[in-house]
């Protein structure tokens, strides 16, 4: 399938416009909008090996399963959190999209996360790799996969409260 | 409230017994003293045996502010040394960690061997009778290990590791019974950044008494078992001794501090039956299986051993000073190297649930450490108070100051070597 073609399925547009619904959604810090995005068996995982898809030998920063992920929203509300309560305000840009694989119950698509963060007279600014997995349904399309691989993860990463 | 006058020559009137001035964390001064005085002059905390685990494996780091490699050589020694070329001063090496045969500069290709021997000069006749090779190696710090865990010093007349670490050795001993007899291996680490001093992240490993407060959203989080076994702040088993040498170990969970020992009391957590399961179809024995599950929560303890490494719970905790208000920390998830991988696994979701740039309690720490920073720099003459339970402290038999782990033995016993080794000429 030519590039053209690829990004005039309405499979990919719909896949592309939930990535970025989910880009505005956590800039948004509405936690409880984003669990819902997710499948019951979706993973969200931002790894610290940049070359591994065996996320559960390895450490990772993040590898949440429908557990965990309910419980980091938990967290995120809650004000128990002095990072969360004092959360950077984020801005983040998801684009330079390719589609990976397409059927007609999903769609992989990779693409590129910066993301500004503004924090106490700091801006920050995080460069990611993103991998999406959309299972696409009748019933409302939802993420069943999302892989954020930072460019530096192998060195400091610091967060400030907020989620990639 | 009374303040700390900045003296005119040398930083150590800054710490009293009870209180340290918020200037020794703002101070650039002091910072640069503190690299002479204590990075330079004592033990500093490397590498743990298994991130080099064969000839030619390597990692890089720091000792103090200086970039050191840190190699195993062919006869199966640990060096450290310099990361700094001595021709023009080019680092030798830019990589985290890995396999060499030794180390070739970018630069101008001088080349080194893994203990530090420069092996090749190219185009050498601009360098006849002008360099003898022999008088060029790589600097090489003092290097010495013990259990596993690799300490360096650019002091090579100081006295040896072990009776630096004094009695901290018991206490790292038990700390590796983790392992299960299998050695200790590391897994991975998280690496973060705070804008702070290094030694408001030194006083937080023991300090208990932040535990409920800015962890509570982790406490949220786990099982009610775990939130029990961390519920020490009434507990009168829960205590920190200051071991001598800065050195000190807070112990939040007793019934863990020693895991040869088991009373038999506690339940295996109904979260790890899934191990269990798994376990005993292999034919495990239960009480090899009971001793799993129990080292799953780690020591129950965190020592900190002055000035740059802690074994904390079930990872080591390192800092590593960037300039007086930046340190790096990484948290270094700890395995078995052999036995079920299984409990490795178990081991890293731990790790990850609590730390980490995104777990659920290291950003709550950083979030603290950033405001101490910030509030110290108004009125750096203000003094930090480090006097909890001072009323209640006591010597043990083995002459250990002890007090209750939400108090600030460990942290006075920092105090007390910073200001010995600062006050040295
Ligand atoms: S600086 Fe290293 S070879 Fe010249
Ligand atoms: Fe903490």
């Amino acid at each position: 399938m030519s590039d053209v073609l690829t990004f005039t399925d309405t499979r990919v547009l719909r896949a592309i416009q939930l990535v970025w619904q989910e880009a505005a959604v956590l800039d948004a810090k509405d936690y409880v909008a984003w669990e819902s995005m997710y499948t019951d068996d979706a993973m969200y995982v931002i790894p610290i090996d940049p070359d591994t898809d065996d996320f559960a030998s390895s450490l990772n920063m993040v590898y949440d399963d429908k557990r965990m992920r309910s419980l980091r929203v938990q967290r995120m509300m809650q004000g128990y959190a002095p990072s969360a309560v004092a959360a950077a305000r984020t801005v983040r840009i998801v684009s330079r999209f390719t589609v990976e694989e397409v059927d007609d119950d999903a769609v992989i698509l990779r693409s590129a996360q910066i993301l500004n963060a503004f924090k106490r007279d700091a801006f920050s600014t995080i460069g990611a790799e993103m991998t999406h997995r959309i299972a696409l349904s009748d019933d409302g399309d939802k993420i069943a996969l999302k892989v954020a691989r930072l460019i530096d993860s192998e060195d400091a990463v610091s967060a400030s409260g907020y989620l990639l | 409230m009374t303040t700390i006058e900045r003296p005119t020559r040398g930083f150590s009137d800054l710490a009293e017994n009870d209180r340290v001035a918020g200037a020794l964390y703002t101070d650039p001064e002091i910072f640069d003293e503190e690299m002479k005085k204590i990075f330079y002059r004592t033990w500093v905390w490397v590498a743990h045996e298994s991130e080099i685990p064969e000839a030619g494996s390597f990692k890089t780091t720091q000792v103090g502010d200086q970039p050191v490699i840190v190699t195993r050589d062919r006869k199966g020694n640990f060096n450290t040394l310099l990361n700094r070329c001595r021709h023009r001063g080019a680092t030798v090496c830019d990589q985290r960690s890995g396999k060499a045969n030794g180390f070739t500069c970018p630069y101008h290709n001088w080349s080194y061997t893994l203990d530090g021997r420069l092996r090749g000069i190219p185009y050498p006749d601009g360098y006849e009778g002008v360099v003898d090779k022999n008088d060029f190696p790589l600097q090489k710090l003092r290097t010495e290990s013990y259990l596993g865990m690799i300490w360096a010093t650019f002091d090579q007349d100081i006295e040896p590791l072990e009776e630096f670490l004094g009695d901290a050795k018991i206490w790292m001993e038990r700390f590796l019974k983790q392992s299960n007899g299998f050695p200790t291996k590391v897994l991975g680490a998280h690496k973060f950044r705070f804008k702070g001093n290094w030694k408001i992240q030194l006083e937080n490993t023991t300090d208990g008494y932040h535990f409920p407060m800015v962890h509570k959203s982790w406490m949220a989080s786990v099982d009610a078992e775990t939130a029990n076994m961390m519920s020490f702040m009434d507990d009168p088993a829960a205590e920190t001794h200051a071991l001598g040498n800065g050195h000190s170990v807070a112990i939040m969970a007793a019934a863990h501090a020693d895991l040869d020992v088991d009373n038999g009391d506690e339940e295996i957590q109904p979260r790890f039956q899934h191990l269990v399961d798994e376990l005993e179809q292999a034919g495990e024995s239960p009480e090899r299986i009971r001793r799993y599950m129990r080292s799953m929560h780690g020591c129950g303890f965190n020592l900190n051993m002055f000035p740059n490494i802690a074994m904390s719970s079930s990872f080591f905790r390192v800092l590593v000073p960037i300039s007086v208000d930046v340190t790096e920390v990484w948290h270094m998830a700890i395995g078995m190297d052999g036995g079920p991988e299984s409990i490795n696994r178990e081991r890293l979701r731990i790790h990850e649930h609590f730390q980490g740039p995104f777990g659920f309690g290291s950003p709550d720490d950083a979030e603290g450490w950033d405001r101490v920073q910030i509030g110290a720099g108004g009125n750096p003459n203000m003094p930090i108070l480090v006097n909890r339970g001072q009323n209640r402290e006591y010597t043990t038999e083995e002459g250990w100051p002890t007090s209750h782990v939400t108090d600030e033995t460990g942290m006075r016993e920092s105090y007390d070597m910073w200001k010995r080794m600062m006050s040295d000429v």
